[in-house]
C-alpha cells in the first residue's frame, strides 16, 4: 500500500507541474485577438476560466497515463497487474464533484448570458441586410445615410442590431466583437453589442450561403462620437433623385444591389463579368454563339441570368433582381414621385466605364 | 468474366443505373407529355427510389425474402458460395456475419481513404491565401461532400466492428436476423453511389448540414442527390441496430448476464438504441427538404404572416431543430463502441481487471441518454430565446460527467499494470489523449457566451475531429490490428503498424491543435479563401502538412493489412492471450464460430488471476 502512496504522490506533483505548463503552453497556441467590444470583457474571462480547465484536466489525465506508460511496463517474472476491480467512493467522488463543477460553470455562464443579451439604455439600433453576398446597413435614427456598405458605429455607444435576409441563412461575426448571430429568413435577429474600442474591423459571414460565402464582407468602422456625428451630416439627405444624372443614380443602385460583389469595374475577373469596357464588347456565350453586349443583353441578364450566360462562368447571378428592381421602383414612386428604371440607369453607369 | 457478372455487388450497381434511368425517365416523359416544365429534383427522387429498389433487387438481397411471400422455404445458406471461387462470397450476399463485418469494414477503409483524398485536394487550396487551383464552387463541394462522406465511412466501420464482433463476443453463433443484416450492410452501398454521383454531376455548395433555405432554393442538383443518398443510409442504421439489440437480449451464451458481457458489447448496445430510435428524424428532416425542391411544398420557405404551408409559410429552424435531433445523439453513435474497444482493450495489455465495469457500462446508456437532450446546443447563434439557450447549455455540460466516468476508469486500469505496447495498444493509448482533447474542448462549446465567438469557426472543426479521431478512427484502427488475426489468421507486420502510429499521432495533435488556434483568431468553417490579415498563413500550412501525414500513415496501414492478409506470418488462436471467447477458438474464426454455446464460469476481466477462467468452450474434438 506504500508504495502506492508513493506513486500517488510522485503523480500529484507532476500533475501540478504539468497543469502550470500545459496552461502556458496552451495560451502561447491559443490566442484571442483584441478585444473590442464590452460584452468581450465577461467572455474573455470566461475563455480565461475554460483554458484554465482544459489545461488542469489534460494534465490530470495524461500525466496518470505517462507516469504509467514508464512506471508499470511488464517485466519477464513481472507480468501479472495489480487486482483491483473497483473502489465505490473514488466512483462517487469522480462524480460528484465534476457535477458541481459544471453546475456552478453553467449558473455562472447563465448570468454572464443575460447581462451581455440584455436591452442598454441609451441603445441605438441599426439596421443589418445580407444578402448574397454582400452587406448592407442603414441607420433608422439617421435615415439620410440611406444603405451604407460599412458600418461605421461610435465608440461607447450600445448597439442593438435589426439583422434581415431574404435569401438564406447568413451569419454576423466581427471576431474581436466577440459575440455572433445569425440572420434568417422571414425574422428579424438581434445582436447586442457595445464597441469600446475605435479602430477598423471587418464583419464577415459565418454561416455557408453558397458560391461566394468566403467573400462576403464588409468594414466595420468604429470612431470617435465626433467622428461619428461627422459622418452622419457628411451623407446627404434622401437622394435627389431628379438631379442626379442616370450614371449616378446607376452607381446609387449598384451599392443597393450588391452588383459590385461579383462584377468588378476595374477590369479585375470576378464571379462575373467585369463591367469595365462591356458595352460594345464581343462576348462567347455557353451555347458556343458570341454576342456583342448592349443595353438589351444587360436587361434581359439582370432580369433572366440564366438566358445567354457567357462562357467561363458559372450560372450563380442571384435569381430574384426582377422581384427587387420592381419592388425599389415602386417604393421610389411612392416615396418620392419618381417614376424610376433601375436598369436603364446602371446601363447609363456602365456606359461610363470605357477607357 | 463471368464471375464478374455473378458478383451481387456488379449486379447491383448495373440494377442501380437501369433502376435510375426508369425512374428518371418516368419523369421526364409524364412531365413533358402534360407540357410542363422540366423538374430534375423529381425526377432525380424518383430516379433514385427506383434505382435503390434496382440495386436490391439485382444483388439478390431481396431474393429469400420474396421466396417467402411466394410459400418457398429458403434455409439459410452457410459457407462460401457453390460453384464459385471463395472470395466471391465478399462481393455478394452473404449471411454470416463475420462476412457481413468485413464487407462493412473494408468499405469503412476505402471510403475513408476517398474523404481523406478530398479534404487534402481543398486543404492543399487553403495552405495559401487566395485561390490557386479550385473555384470557389469546387471548394464548396469538395468540403460538402468530405463531411458526408467521412460520416458514411465512420457509420461502416461502426457496422463492422458491432457486426464482426457481437455475436463472437456473446458466445452466438451469429446475429438475430442475419438476411436482415445482410440488407442492413448493401443498402448503403446504393446511397454511397448517390452520395458519389452527387459530387460528380456538379456538387452541393451547403456542406453536409444543408440548411435551408440555401439547400431549398440552390439550383445545383447535387444537393438532391446528396439528401436522397444520406436518407437511404438511415435504413441501414435502424435495420443494423435492432439485429444488435436482439441479437445481445436473445443470444447470450449461458451463465452471461448483462454484467458479464464484454464490455464493447455494452458500447454497441448503447449505440445501437440511438440509431434505432433517432435516425427517423433526420429522414424526415431530409426527405422534407427533397419534397420542398421537387414539389415545391412550403415546410421552411417563410412566407408572409399568416401563409399556409402551400404558401411558403415555414421556418428554416424548424429543419435544424428535425436535423440536430438526429445529428447530436448520432456522434455518440460514432464513439460509443470505440470507447468500448478502448474498455476492452486495456485490461489485456495491462493484464489487470478493467476497473468499475458496472459504472463503465452504465455511463455508456447515461451518454447515450443525455446526449439525446443536447441538440439545441447547435443552435445557440439560430435566433433561439435564451429561454431555450440556458437548458441546452446545461444538458451539454452534463455529457461531461459519464464521460469523464470513463476517463478516471481507464486511468485506474492501467494503474500499476503491467503494460506491454504492440500496435493495438498504442492505438488505445493515442486514441485516449485525442479524445481527452475533443472532449476538453467541448465545455467551451457548451456555455453559450464563448459559443458566440466560436461557433462556425475553425474551432468547432478542431473540436469534432479531435472526438472523431479519439472516439472513432485512432480505437477502430486499434480493433482492425487487434482482431486481424482472428478476422484472416495472420499477423500484421508490427514494424509497419508502429510507423503507422508514430506518424499519425503527433501529426493529428498537430493538426487539431492547429485548427482550434485559427478558429480562436477569427477563421470560418466552410470559407474557400481566408483573409491574409488574419496572420494564420503559417498554421494553415501546418495543418494541411499535418494532413498530409495522416494520409500517407493510413496508406501505410492499408498496405500492412492487404500484403499481411496474403502472406503475413500465421496466427495461433490467442496471440493476446485474452479471456475474451473469441480467442478461446481458432483463428481465422470458424463459419459457425463456437460448435457448441461457451458457458461463462468467471469474470471477463479477471487477469490478476492467471488460473481463472471467463468462458469454458467445448473443445471441437469432444464426442458428440
Amino acid at each position: 500500500m506504500s508504495r502506492n502512496v508513493k506513486h500517488l504522490v510522485s503523480v500529484a506533483v507532476l500533475v501540478i507541474v504539468g497543469a502550470i505548463v500545459t496552461y502556458f503552453l496552451l495560451r502561447a497556441i491559443y490566442i484571442l485577438p483584441v478585444a473590442a467590444s464590452a460584452e468581450a470583457g465577461p467572455i474573455d474571462q470566461l475563455f480565461d476560466i475554460q483554458f484554465a480547465f482544459i489545461a488542469f484536466l489534460f494534465a490530470l489525465i495524461v500525466v496518470f497515463m505517462l507516469y504509467s506508460v514508464v512506471m508499470f511496463r511488464r517485466k519477464p517474472g513481472d507480468e501479472q497487474g495489480a487486482d483491483f476491480h473497483s473502489h465505490t467512493v473514488l466512483e462517487i467522488v469522480w462524480t460528484v464533484i465534476p457535477l458541481i463543477i459544471v453546475i456552478a460553470l453553467g449558473i455562472f455562464s447563465a448570468f454572464m448570458l443575460a447581462e451581455i443579451t440584455e436591452a442598454n439604455p441609451g441603445e441605438m439600433d441599426v439596421h443589418v441586410q445580407g444578402r448574397q453576398w454582400s452587406w448592407v446597413f442603414s441607420y433608422p435614427d439617421h435615415e439620410e445615410v440611406g444603405f451604407s456598405t460599412s458600418l461605421v458605429l461610435p465608440v461607447d455607444q450600445p448597439i442593438r442590431l435589426l439583422m434581415s435576409t431574404d435569401d438564406v441563412l447568413h451569419s454576423f461575426w466581427v471576431p474581436e466583437f466577440r459575440v455572433k448571430q445569425d440572420l434568417v429568413p422571414g425574422q428579424i435577429t438581434e445582436l447586442r453589442i457595445t464597441p469600446d474600442l475605435e479602430g477598423s474591423y471587418k464583419v464577415r459571414c459565418a454561416e455557408i450561403c453558397g458560391l461566394d460565402h468566403a467573400r462576403m464582407v464588409a468594414n466595420v468602422e468604429v470612431v470617435s462620437r465626433a467622428e461619428f456625428d461627422q459622418w452622419i451630416s457628411d451623407q446627404t439627405p434622401l437622394l435627389p433623385l431628379d438631379e442626379m444624372s442616370a450614371a449616378e443614380r446607376g452607381q446609387q443602385w449598384v451599392v443597393e444591389l450588391g452588383c459590385n460583389s461579383c462584377h468588378s469595374v476595374d477590369g479585375a475577373v470576378g464571379a462575373g463579368p467585369t463591367w469595365l469596357n462591356l458595352i460594345g464588347r464581343n462576348e462567347d456565350l455557353v451555347d458556343g454563339s458570341t454576342i456583342t453586349v448592349d443595353g438589351e443583353y444587360i436587361r434581359k441578364s439582370i432580369l433572366n441570368p440564366s438566358f445567354q450566360l457567357v462562357d467561363g462562368f458559372a450560372d450563380s447571378m442571384v435569381k430574384d433582381y426582377d422581384e427587387r428592381i420592381a419592388a425599389r421602383e415602386a417604393e421610389i414612386a411612392e416615396r418620392q414621385s419618381f417614376e424610376l428604371d433601375m436598369i436603364a440607369d446602371l446601363i447609363a453607369y456602365i456606359e461610363t466605364l470605357a477607357e | 468474366m463471368v464471375t464478374f457478372f455473378s458478383l451481387g455487388l456488379v449486379r447491383g450497381i448495373i440494377g442501380q443505373f437501369i433502376g435510375f434511368a426508369i425512374g428518371f425517365g418516368l419523369v421526364a416523359v409524364a412531365r413533358s407529355a402534360q407540357g410542363l416544365e422540366k423538374n430534375p429534383d423529381l425526377a432525380v427522387l424518383v430516379g433514385a427510389i427506383f434505382g435503390l429498389f434496382g440495386f436490391l433487387l439485382a444483388a439478390g438481397v431481396f431474393t429469400d425474402w420474396l421466396k417467402w411471400i411466394r410459400g418457398v422455404e429458403t434455409p439459410l445458406r452457410h459457407g462460401p458460395p457453390k460453384y464459385r471461387p471463395a472470395w466471391t462470397r465478399y462481393f455478394s450476399v452473404d449471411n454470416n456475419h463475420k462476412v457481413i463485418g468485413i464487407q462493412y469494414t473494408v468499405t469503412a477503409v476505402l471510403v475513408l481513404l476517398l474523404g481523406g483524398a478530398l479534404a487534402l485536394i481543398f486543404r492543399l487550396e487553403l495552405s495559401y491565401p487566395g485561390m490557386q487551383f479550385l473555384s470557389a464552387n469546387q471548394y464548396n463541394s469538395l468540403f460538402s461532400a468530405h463531411g458526408i462522406i467521412m460520416i458514411v465511412s465512420i457509420l461502416m466501420g461502426v457496422g463492422g466492428m458491432v457486426n464482426y464482433l457481437v455475436p463472437l463476443l456473446i458466445g452466438a453463433q451469429d446475429m438475430a436476423f442475419p438476411r436482415l443484416n445482410a440488407f442492413s450492410f448493401w443498402v448503403a452501398i446504393p446511397a454511397a453511389v448517390l452520395l458519389v454521383a452527387g459530387l460528380v454531376i456538379g456538387g452541393w455548395d451547403t456542406g453536409w448540414v444543408a440548411y435551408p433555405t440555401l439547400s431549398t432554393t440552390t439550383p445545383e442538383l447535387g444537393v438532391q442527390l446528396f439528401l436522397l443518398g444520406f436518407w437511404i443510409v438511415g435504413f441501414s442504421s435502424i435495420a443494423g441496430s435492432l439485429n444488435v439489440i436482439v441479437t445481445v437480449a436473445k443470444m447470450r451464451a449461458p451463465g452471461m448476464g448483462l454484467f458479464k458481457m464484454p464490455i464493447f458489447v455494452w458500447g454497441a448496445i448503447a449505440a445501437s438504441l440511438i440509431q434505432l430510435t433517432a435516425t427517423q428524424t433526420v429522414g424526415l428532416a431530409l426527405l422534407m427538404v427533397v419534397m420542398e425542391r421537387a414539389l415545391g411544398l412550403g415546410f421552411f420557405g417563410p412566407g408572409a404572416l399568416g401563409a399556409t404551408l402551400y404558401q411558403g409559410g415555414g421556418d428554416p429552424l424548424l429543419y435544424q431543430h428535425l436535423f440536430w435531433f438526429y445529428s447530436h445523439p448520432v456522434v455518440y453513435v460514432f464513439v460509443l463502441p470505440g470507447l468500448g474497444v478502448i474498455s476492452e482493450l486495456l485490461p489485456v495489455f495491462a493484464r489487470k481487471p478493467l476497473f468499475g465495469y458496472k459504472w463503465i457500462a452504465l455511463s455508456s446508456i447515461a451518454i447515450a441518454l443525455v446526449g439525446f437532450l443536447v441538440w439545441a446546443h447547435h443552435m445557440f447563434v439560430s435566433g433561439m430565446d435564451n429561454s431555450l439557450r440556458v437548458p441546452f447549455m446545461m444538458a451539454t455540460l452534463l455529457v461531461a460527467i459519464p464521460t469523464g466516468v470513463k476517463f478516471f476508469s481507464w486511468v485506474a486500469t492501467i494503474w500499476d499494470g503491467r503494460m506491454v505496447f504492440p500496435a493495438p495498444m498504442l492505438f488505445t493509448l493515442g486514441a485516449i489523449s485525442v479524445f481527452l482533447l475533443g472532449g476538453l474542448t467541448g465545455p467551451i462549446l457548451a456555455t453559450v457566451p464563448t459559443d458566440l465567438m466560436l461557433h462556425d469557426s475553425y474551432w468547432i472543426v478542431g473540436h469534432f475531429h479531435a472526438t472523431m479521431f479519439g472516439g472513432f478512427v485512432f480505437p477502430f484502427f486499434a480493433a482492425l490490428y487487434y482482431w486481424f488475426p482472428k478476422m484472416s489468421g495472420r499477423m500484421y507486420n508490427e514494424t509497419l503498424a508502429k510507423w503507422h502510429f508514430w506518424l499519425m499521432l503527433p501529426a493529428f495533435w498537430i493538426m487539431s491543435l492547429g485548427q482550434m488556434r485559427i478558429g480562436l483568431l477569427g477563421m470560418r468553417r466552410r470559407i474557400a479563401d481566408y483573409d491574409p490579415a488574419l496572420g494564420i498563413e503559417t498554421t494553415q500550412m501546418l495543418i494541411t502538412f499535418a494532413g498530409l501525414v495522416i494520409g500517407w500513415s493510413v496508406l501505410i496501414m492499408t498496405y500492412n493489412l492487404i500484403s499481411s492478409a496474403r502472406s503475413g506470418v500465421r496466427a495461433g488462436a490467442n496471440p493476446w492471450h485474452s479471456r475474451s471467447p473469441e480467442w478461446q477458438i481458432p483463428s481465422p474464426a470458424p463459419e459457425m464460430n463456437y460448435e457448441r454455446p461457451p458457458v461463462v464460469v468467471g469474470d471477463p476481466y479477471d487477469y490478476g488471476h492467471p488460473d481463472t477462467e471467463y468462458v469454458s468452450i467445448t473443445p471441437a474434438s469432444a464426442g458428440d
